[in-house]
């Protein structure tokens, strides 16, 4: 299967041709320089994409800052943002602190980003 | 400043006075301390530090500075923990009113009303603010759910408060791409990404991650050519213009929306420094420095987003660290003794900072200078001419306006210029 993807490494944004077969790269056409074929080789097997959002604290007017530890599968973002939708912590919390453990089963953690005395 | 011997009294004295406590303000604040300023002061108008940054919740800060991924208020918090741990004083809640050229600067807060200082030296460091819709020529009815991209992003990530649920963005620069993604996210619906240019000022990396993930169309060559509602926003026409930015009859298309995010450029917020007389480029609407970020006017310094709109916090940073320690000097009285060049724009560069260059009498050390390119350009060769000769040239693949290109002066090249203009420019 073919599919057309943007380099996202450097501003030149190379349009690459890439070919996939039983899930794995096996044609990269129209990159410029090497980190072309590695970002193709993540992005059109294993797409992966950190989330960021905010969370209610109880009994706050605002809310905090939160974010997966690591970059997550992408088919899983909505998912996630359902879940932390539903999450709701209580003050204090500290940058760090793991407001919503294995998030959607991926094995990663959600932590917060800011402080809430 | 003439005053009565009553007020004079009232007046206090700092050696270093930095205006602003986001990323530029903290970076000038930490070096000036590490730099041996004992009587140093900082006022933030917001009841917290770490300007602009609080808001931007998503990743992707600090690459250069600490080599890892963070968010906005991350990246933030690593500034304000060092001001914190090097005893540096902070007022917050504290809005700079005036300064003039002799560094008399008078401040207010609600629980010290007004406050008077005399500075040794003073960093401008208040960062930018969004155009506003009146900056624009967006024609229409005036009615509520057309906000700045930066505005919403304040009601969303520091307030917890979503704008609207059907959501076209007009412009395609950073924030108004991060801004198509976290009303996605949040459960709004973004129905089109709308570009005056025939390209995106934003990163690609922006592009793919904002847009194309979510299926967002991004419209370039488009433009809002109305805007209907009685009391909310109820929908936007958006047509295709011609070389000559005019909307082109038969290209339009109407959206139903509740809301139309703007993100059409930033500008430096130089009120203060008009006020104290220092010399403004019309070219990156900040002051004129040297290569010590020093404005016109002796011991008054500027760095970040209020000397000229940067991409990366990172180079911010880096910016005010060379601020604050330069201030540093000038109040310890280090001289510094040399002839000055002018650095100018010349073909497809606009805003060289800094617009002048001390060659001095003893060792020259390396300067950065930074510019944004005038347009698209592939693989094109950067030339620094001191008159018709070559000192100095970096080639790229590719230069964009929506990347800040820098380039590095050697101490060699700045030792042996002759004392003439020098012009940067770009060549295909
Ligand atoms: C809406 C928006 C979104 C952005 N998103 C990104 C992004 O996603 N990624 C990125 O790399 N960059 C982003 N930027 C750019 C970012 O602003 C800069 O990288 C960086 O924050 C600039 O730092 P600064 O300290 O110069 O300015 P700021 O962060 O703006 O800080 C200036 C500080 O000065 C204070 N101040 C201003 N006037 C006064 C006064 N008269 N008295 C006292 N205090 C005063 C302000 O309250 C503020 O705290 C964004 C900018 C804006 C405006
Ligand atoms: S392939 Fe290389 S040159 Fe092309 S966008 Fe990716 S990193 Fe840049």
């Amino acid at each position: 299967m073919e599919q057309q993807i943007t380099c996202i490494n450097c501003p030149v944004g190379c349009r690459m041709t890439v070919t996939v077969e039983d899930g794995k790269v096996t044609n990269v056409t129209g990159n410029t320089c090497k980190r072309g074929v590695a970002y193709a080789e993540q992005e059109c097997v294993a797409p992966q994409r950190m989330v960021t959002a905010v969370i209610t604290v109880a009994d706050r007017k605002t809310p905090v800052s939160v974010k997966t530890r690591t970059p997550i599968p992408k088919v899983k973002i909505f998912e996630c943002m359902k879940q932390l939708a539903n999450t709701e912590v209580k003050a204090p919390v500290h940058m760090g602190d793991v407001v919503c453990a294995n998030v959607c089963g991926t094995g990663v953690d959600v932590i917060a980003t800011k402080t809430v005395e | 400043m003439n005053l009565s011997p009553e007020l004079r009294s009232q007046v206090m004295y700092v050696d270093v006075l930095i205006v602003g406590a986001g990323p530029a303000g903290m970076a000038a604040a930490i070096a000036a301390r590490e730099a041996g300023v004992d009587n140093l002061l900082v006022l933030e108008r917001e009841q917290n530090m770490g300007g602009i940054l609080r808001q931007c919740i998503h990743n992707g800060f600090g690459l250069h500075r600490f080599k890892e991924e963070l968010t906005g208020p991350e990246y933030a918090q690593r500034d304000i923990d060092k001001v914190k741990e090097l005893g540096i004083e902070v007022r917050t809640g504290t809005t700079v009113l005036s300064i003039d050229e002799d560094r008399f600067v008078t401040a207010i807060s609600r629980d010290k009303g007004v406050q008077m200082f005399e500075a040794g030296a003073i960093i401008l460091a208040m960062g930018c603010r969004e155009r506003p819709r009146g900056a624009l020529a967006t024609p229409g009815t005036r009615c509520a759910g057309v906000y700045s991209a930066g505005t919403a992003q304040k009601f969303v990530n520091l307030e917890g408060y979503m704008p609207g649920k059907r959501c076209v963005i007009l412009g395609s620069g950073d924030i108004g791409l991060i801004m198509a993604r976290r009303m996605t996210l949040q459960g709004a619906k973004v129905l089109a990404c709308v570009e005056l240019m025939p390209y995106s000022s934003g990163l690609n990396r922006n592009i793919v991650q904002c847009l194309q993930d979510y299926d967002i169309p991004l419209y370039l060559s488009h433009t809002v050519i109305d805007i209907e509602g009685k009391e909310r926003l109820s929908g936007v026409t958006v047509a295709q213009v011609d070389a000559n930015r005019q909307p082109i009859p038969g290209t339009e298309k109407h959206f139903d929306c509740d809301t139309l995010l703007l993100s059409v450029g930033l500008i430096p917020e130089n009120e203060l420094t008009e006020m104290a007389h220092v010399e403004m480029s019309a070219l990156t609407a900040g002051a004129i420095v040297d290569d010590s970020l020093q404005t016109s006017k002796e011991g008054i310094f500027a760095c970040g987003n209020v000397l000229h709109v940067h991409d990366l916090v990172d180079f911010v940073s880096a910016e005010s660290f060379k601020a604050g320690k330069a201030a540093a000097e000038y109040v310890q009285g280090k001289k510094r003794v040399g002839k000055y060049v002018n650095l100018k724009d010349g073909n497809g560069v606009r805003g060289v900072v800094p617009q002048k260059l001390l060659v001095p009498e003893g060792e020259a050390e390396t300067v950065q200078i930074m510019f944004r390119p005038a347009g698209v350009y592939k693989n094109a060769t950067v030339r620094v001419m001191d008159g018709d000769r070559e000192v100095a040239r970096l080639k790229k693949l590719i230069f964009t306006p929506g990347e800040m290109a820098e380039l590095n002066l050697k101490p060699e090249v700045i030792k042996g210029l002759s004392g003439g203009d020098v012009t940067i420019q770009i060549e295909q």
